[in-house]
Parts: C-alpha cells; structure tokens; sequence
C-alpha cells in the first residue's frame, strides 16, 4: 500500500460575504498520493467534524473536470501546479511531504466570497444571458446536414466551446478580465454559420455585461491561457475585439 | 389504486402523431396566465425550461448548483443516438426503438420507446441550430459512430463531451428566456418538499442554499427532472451533489416509484484506491473496441502484468462469450467482472480491478492510432491512477453508473400525482431493466424538448387559469414547517459519526448487496442492515454548522437520508422481482450457464411502489402496471 505523508496547510475563513476574512493553519498527516486535491480537502473537513469544528466549505460536483464548479487557487495558481488541469483532477502524488499548501478562493470584484472558498459567479451567467446563444426556439431548426460545415471550422468552434466556466481566468488576471470566458462563447458562435445572423448585437451586449458587472479589462497578460483547464487559446480575446470593433463601426 | 399508462390506441407508428392531434393546447394568450415549475436544468429541465418559456408559459426554474449550466448531464461523454441514418447502414425509427426495447430487456412500455425514437431525429437538428459543434466529416456533414448493443453506427458526438456541450445548447436558450423575463431562475436552491391541495401538485418548497431561507413557490405544474439516484451507492460516476431527495420527497407525498432495484453499473471505471475516494471515473466504453480484458489464471499472482504469459492470462470475455467477446453489453461485462474478481482473480493493491490491455492493439496498429482514438482517456488515466496506459494494463472496474428506475409516470410523463410530472433520468420510463450507451442524452432532450411542452400544455388546458390559493394556504405552511423541522432534528443531533461516514456504510450495504449481484439471503438482509443503519444515522450522526449560511455539510445530510429510505426501497423491490433482467440478476434465477434467466410470464410488469411510513421499517404498497408486447416478440438476449 502506498505511505501516507504530510502537508502543512493553509486555508481562507470567512463566515458569509460581509464577514472578514482570515487565514487558519493545520498540519495534515494522513495524505496520500492516490488522493485528489478535493479528496485531500474532505479528509481534513472529516478531522475537523470530529473535533466539533466547521468544515471548509468549497465549491465542486462532477469532480472529473468538466462542470466547472471548483475554483481553488492554490500557492496562488488557479486550479494548482498541473496545466490544462482543474483541480479537483489535481493528485496529491504532485506535492511531497512536508509540503506547504495555501488555498484561496479566485478573488475578484465580480466574485464576492459567499463562504471560505465558495464564490459567487453568477455574473458569468448574466454574461451568457446578455447573448450567448443562438435565438432559435425548439421545433424551429431546420435538417441537421442541410447545412454543411467545413470540420476545420467545426473543431475551431468547439475548442472555443469547451469553456467549463470555472473563473479560472478571471482568477488569474491582474484586472480580474472575464474577457477569456466571454471571447470564447463569442468565438464558438461565431465560428458557425447559426451564430452569424446575431454576432454584432451578440458581442456588443456580452462585453457591455461583462464591463457592468465590475470585470476589469484585458491587457494581453495571458495569464488567462496559462490556467484555464481547457487550455482554450488567447485567440478568442482577439476575436472578441475584431467582432466588437466591426459591430460598433460598421 | 389502477395505474392508467395512458398510450394512446392505434398502431405503434402513429400513437404519437395522433395523440399529439388530440391533445388540448392553450391559446397563446392564455400561458403567460400559468407558472411552470421545473427542478433541475439538466438535459430534460433545462431544454424544457427554456422551451415552455418560449411558448409563453411563466417558468420558474430551480437547480442545486451555482449556475443551471453545471447539472451533471454535462458529464456524460460519449454521444446521443438518432435514427438519421446518415450512413446508410439500415437504420431506422423502429430499429432504434428495437434496440432500446431489447436492450432493456422487455422492461419498458413500448410506447415511450416507440415515441423516444420517433423525436430523436428533431433533437439532432435542434441542437444543431444552436450551435452544437458536433463531430463533422470532412464533406462537412455530420459524423456518425457506433456504440454498444447496436449494429448499425446511429450516435453522434462532440469528442469526448457530448453532454457538455448539448447542456450547453440547453443552459444557453434557458438563460435567454431569462432575459426576456419568461423564466424566473433559482440557482443554489434545493427542492424540499412538493406542495399537494387537493390531490393536485400545486408547488414547493426550496431551501436557498446560501442564506439557508425556506421558501414558498406557487404554480399550476411542477416538473421534476432532478436526475437519477446513483449516489445511493456512495461511491459511483455520478456528481457529489447528485441525489434523490426531489424525487424522493415526492414519493413520500404519494407519487409512485418505479422499478428502483433496476440499477445500470458501468463495466468501465478506474477502481478504487482508499476509505478517502469520494466519486468514481467512468472511462469511456468505446475502449473495449480495442483493449482486451483479462485476469491472470493463478490467485495472487502479483507478477509485473506485463511479465504474465499469454497462456497464464484468462481472457474471460473472450472465452465465455465467444461471439461478442469484450464487446458484450454493459451488464454482462460488469457481472463478470466481479465474478472473477470474487473468485479471487483481481489485480492491483484492493483485489478489485481487472486489466484492459491495449498492448495487442497497439502491436497491431501503433501507438499512434491508439493515442489519436483514445489520448484523452488515456491521459485522464495517467492522471488519476499514476500509470501509464501505453505501458501497463489499464486497471478497471465496475461502477454505479445511470438509475433506470425513477419516479412512475404516464405516457404524458406525468406521476399519479395530477400536474406533478418528471422528466430525464427521474421518471423511469425508457430504458427498462437497463439502458443503451448514448441513450440518456436522448431521452431527456427528447422529453424536454419535445414531449413536455405538448403534454403540459394538455393537462394546464383543463386547469382554469389563474388559479391561486396563495402561499399561505395550510398546505404550504405544513410542508415548509416539516422542511424546516426535518433541518432543525437533524442539526440537533449533535452525534459521533459524519456523514459522510453514514453514507459510506450505507453505500457498501447496496453495492455487496443491492448491487451487480442479488440474492433473496442478501436482499433480506440488506434490508435489517439498513434499518439499524438508519436508526443509529438519526441518534449519532453529526451534522456541523448553522442553518442559515451556507452548508454543505447540511445538504449531504438530509440527502443521506433520504437514501436511507430509498435504499429499503430497493431491496424490497430487487426481493420481489423473482427474476433475473437487464442489470436486475438474482442469483437463484439464472442459466445453467450463468446467464440471466427472465421470466415473462409472472414479471412482465412495471413495480410502482406506494410510500405509507417510515417506522422502524419502511412500510410501502406494490401496484404492478403490466407491461404488453404488441409489437415486438420477447426473446432471450444472447450474446455468447
């Protein structure tokens, strides 16, 4: 079997959204290197139940990467050291004993903390309902193939589709830009012929909701790239602006 | 109580269409008049949130997660069926229903399947228009692949995320009806409890997750389409926050449950490696197309796999099912899994996994090819299990996968309970004693798209609009004063034992018992099992925290109890079913070759089971709703 060792860890408290929030410390010895981060984190929430204490509360649910609802920043990287990684796919067999962990949530104006690591990111649904979506009502879509689509063009707009919506990279821009999560509902609508008839009204109400909603600006950083679990491509911020620009010019 | 199936007469083909040409609309004018309830937005609530909202109707939508787009249909990775026949290969609307039917193991009313069918050819062009980047070929049109338990190449799929991305179709029409104002959204609320007056469901009641409120919600229909109960198991593929207490609550408000010992386990899932797993990873079944199981002959071999000589390997697919070889259905592959390794054959640190070797296929076409079809498994791999797939076996085993039974509705997707309806993974209606890859994405967009918005608009047609008695009304106060007690005694309690420790027991209960394998000693004493589990849950379990803030921990709680009771359920209702179907296999009923033994003739019937109390023990009614073949003849299912 493999050994257990230990990691010395260092969480956010903070008991609702006007609460002030703090840093607590506990030394963990029962990890594993099987462990997922999220498993490391129900262990040490099992240990604090038994001593009568309050669990750490953080966001997650499928727990393989695909819903988007973890959202740690961990030794100040969103989703920890793995790239193309969110964490709750993250192993403990990437840390060593006598590690020392810090966990945050992704801070930013538009997220307020509703509890220790748990956030509030329903600006990121507000951004999709300004526009992301294609305005066909059910019944009303005409035969599948009568429209061909070159598959170059239909891979490209699923890279950008694959976004998982985690505010990973809201997490990781200096300006707390959602430009990344909203480039690429943009990109992937753009893309197709189905997304064309309302991309200029599209990208002009998205970006005025992601402005609205406190995100700061995008100034070529990349951190965004460098996090996001889908590892989806910088390239969606420069189609967002072309698109802006010729919706607001043309 | 008589169960009224309510399938239109007429030939099979034509059930649909002509109950769609009888059934009673509501002028356009009139909808903004009715609120629509729906719990959960998943592949059934969402697509059918979003759809009633845009035909008028005022919809309230609910979900546990922060946003409608997280539900868990977003996991599902392999496809979605449809009859398009794009390739050619002789597919059709019957031949899908054939399949499904079959599959399922006669266990399902052939109506819904017929109907099922029938609709998803629209779910391919509505997901289309939306912007759905399916698979393509390099003609541009859309590409096809096969799946299990099907000879002909009917799926289609975005990559490795077909759920992702046509939750995403869904989530985002949704949320453009919550901007025009047609849908009023609740994310982070939970359903508690459904409000009946008058025998009618007239709405419920929500704990908002992050201010702890209980609060009232009135409406002319409530649908449920909060996915299925997997999570009983404690350890399965399904989301953490996965679970059965909607559904459940409405059972106890008189709602029937249907068939819920008819459980799929999913042959293909990377096994367990300690007490602090928490959820299981399904590997895609596509991997059977090219890897090969097997176990080594001798108990306790522990050579490097690698190192095991081809005549020390078993490849027991291979040799027991000659024809279909490790390409058998997902029921056959998982039982024999566990026969082996109950015979004490398993590989790796627990005993409890089996190999699926890729090394034949990539001799034969490269490590290449391998990586181009399969990369992205292979890599999720690495990253949970820390070996090298290309190198080394994979390790595998069965787990917990998708619940066929749910809640009993009618052809029009309702409960027995009048306005009450359910939708997707929470009804039982379609897949029978077990279900086909690439089926559920199918029939929960088919149900939300398609289905929902025709039959609600027929029951509301007989609702007078406007019909208010006010959240105050006794019924409201009793069910949100129940809501709020059931919290208060379980944070109360102030025991020794978590939660999360509760369920895990309880979750090894159902798996060794009510699991891939029953027998009537281990059902019946399952059921004592669980009982005494459940009493010591209410006198010792600790639940931390307050009520009014956000608590995780809370949640978890009243959820594990209400599988407490679900999972008596279940073993009450694998005991009754003398018969072995689908995942359904009772030991004492089986081949002289170990196959699964059905029996037409006494168990051709859909168990729908009536909630009386809980009292020591769940006290609960049958009613059989009999299932009749008119179209298609019952065979035993073969595939040696």
């Amino acid at each position: 079997m493999s050994k257990n060792f230990t990691v010395h860890l260092k969480y956010w408290r903070q008991n609702g959204p006007t609460a002030k929030g703090y840093f607590e410390e506990r030394t963990l010895d029962t990890v594993n290197e099987h462990m997922s981060f999220l498993e490391m984190l129900d262990v040490l929430n099992e240990e604090l139940q038994l001593e009568g204490k309050d669990p750490v509360e953080f966001d997650y649910d499928c727990r393989e990467g695909i819903c988007g609802s973890c959202n740690l920043v961990i030794n100040g990287q969103a989703h920890g050291p793995k790239k193309g990684t969110a964490c709750c796919q993250l192993h403990m067999r990437n840390y060593k004993h006598g590690d020392k962990i810090t966990i945050e949530p992704p801070r930013a104006a538009a997220f307020p903390v509703i509890k220790d690591l748990v956030v509030d990111r329903s600006a990121f649904d507000r951004i999709i309902e300004a526009g992301g979506y294609v305005s066909v009502k059910t019944g009303s879509a005409q035969e599948a193939n009568a429209r061909p689509i070159e598959k170059e063009t239909s891979d490209i707009a699923f890279d950008y589709a694959t976004c998982i919506g985690c505010g990973a990279c809201v997490a990781a821009c200096p300006n707390a830009s959602a430009s990344l999560f909203t480039g690429a509902k943009i990109a992937h609508l753009s893309q197709l012929p189905q997304g064309q008839v309302e991309q200029s009204r599209r990208v002009v109400a998205m970006v005025d909701q992601m402005t609205e909603e406190g995100f700061g600006d995008c100034s070529n950083y990349g951190e965004c790239e460098a996090v996001c679990p889908k590892e989806i491509s910088i390239s969606a911020i420069a189609e967002m602006r072309k698109d802006y620009v010729k919706a607001v010019f043309s | 109580m008589k169960l009224e199936s309510k399938v239109p007469e007429g030939p099979l083909e034509h059930k649909w269409e002509s109950h769609k040409k009888n059934m009673k609309l509501v002028a356009p004018n009139n909808r903004r008049k009715y609120e629509v309830i729906f719990v959960g937005t998943g592949l059934a609530g969402g697509a059918g949130a979003a759809s009633l909202a845009e035909m008028g109707y005022n919809v309230k939508a609910f979900c546990i997660q922060d946003s409608a787009r997280r539900a868990h249909s977003i996991a599902a990775q392999g496809g979605i069926n449809a009859a398009k026949n794009y390739p050619n290969d002789g597919d059709s609307i019957y031949r899908l229903f054939y399949d499904t039917i079959k599959g399922g193991d006669y266990r399902s009313r052939e109506a819904n399947v017929y109907r099922l069918a029938e609709v998803s050819n629209n779910i391919i062009d509505q997901a289309v228009a939306q912007g759905v980047p399916f698979a393509r070929e390099y003609s541009g049109l859309l590409a096809n692949r096969s799946f299990g338990g099907a000879q002909v190449s009917r799926t289609f799929y975005a990559r490795g995320q077909t759920g992702q991305q046509l939750l995403l179709g869904a989530y985002q029409s949704m949320m453009r009806q919550v901007e025009e104002g047609n849908i009023e959204y609740f994310p982070r609320h939970e359903m508690l409890d459904v409000v009946i007056i008058d025998g009618v469901a007239r709405g419920i009641i929500t704990r908002d997750l992050v201010t702890g409120e209980i609060k009232r919600h009135e409406a002319d229909a409530v649908v449920l389409a909060s996915g299925g109960y997997g999570n009983v198991f404690y350890l399965s593929t399904n989301a953490k926050n996965s679970n059965v207490t909607a559904a459940w609550r409405a059972h106890r408000k008189g709602a029937l449950f249907a068939n819920p010992c008819f459980v799929q386990v999913h042959p293909t899932c990377i096994p367990v490696s300690g007490d602090y797993q928490s959820k299981l990873t399904l590997m895609s079944e596509s991997l059977r197309n090219d890897g090969r199981v097997w176990v080594p002959r001798k108990k306790g071999d522990d050579r490097h796999p690698n190192d095991i000589p081809e005549e020390e390997r078993y490849y027991y697919l291979e040799e027991r099912y000659p024809s279909f070889g490790n390409l058998v259905p997902r029921d056959v592959a998982s039982r024999n899994a566990k026969l082996v390794c109950d015979e004490g054959l398993g590989v790796g640190e627990t005993g409890l996994a089996v190999y699926l070797d890729f090394r034949d296929a990539i001799k034969r076409d490269g490590e290449d090819t391998i990586r181009a079809k399969y990369g992205n498994l292979f890599d999720m791999y690495e990253n949970i299990a820390g070996e090298n797939p290309y190198k080394r076996p994979m390790r595998i085993f069965p787990a917990v996968h998708y619940t066929m039974g749910g809640l009993w509705v009618d052809y029009n997707l309702m409960t027995n309970i009048p306005g009450l309806f359910a939708a997707g993974e929470a009804n039982f209606s379609d897949h029978g004693a077990n279900r086909l890859g690439a089926s559920a994405l199918m029939q929960g967009l088919s149900d939300g798209y398609f289905v929902l918005p025709a039959t609600i608009g027929n029951y509301l047609a007989d609702v007078k609009p406007g019909t208010r008695y006010g959240t105050d009304h006794e019924a409201f106060d009793e069910a949100a004063k129940k809501a709020q007690d059931d919290i208060d005694k379980l944070l109360s309690i102030k025991g020794k034992r978590t939660i999360i420790d509760f369920h895990r027991s309880l979750g090894k209960i159902v798996w060794d018992k009510i699991g891939i394998q029953r027998s009537k000693e281990g059902l019946e004493s399952a059921i004592k099992e669980i009982q005494a589990l459940r009493e010591e849950f209410w006198k010792d379990v600790y639940v931390p925290g307050e009520k009014n803030n956000y608590n995780k921990y809370l949640e978890f709680a009243f959820r594990v109890a209400d599988f407490f009771e679900l999972a008596e359920l279940m073993a009450k209702d694998a005991l009754d079913r003398e018969e072995s179907c689908g995942c359904h296999l009772r030991e004492e009923y089986q081949t002289e070759e170990g196959e699964a033994l059905r029996n037409d003739k006494e168990f051709s019937y859909v168990s729908a089971w009536e909630f009386k109390r809980v009292n020591g023990q769940l006290e609960t009614e049958l009613h059989k709703e009999p299932l009749e073949f008119e179209f298609v003849e019952l065979k035993q299912r073969s595939y040696k």
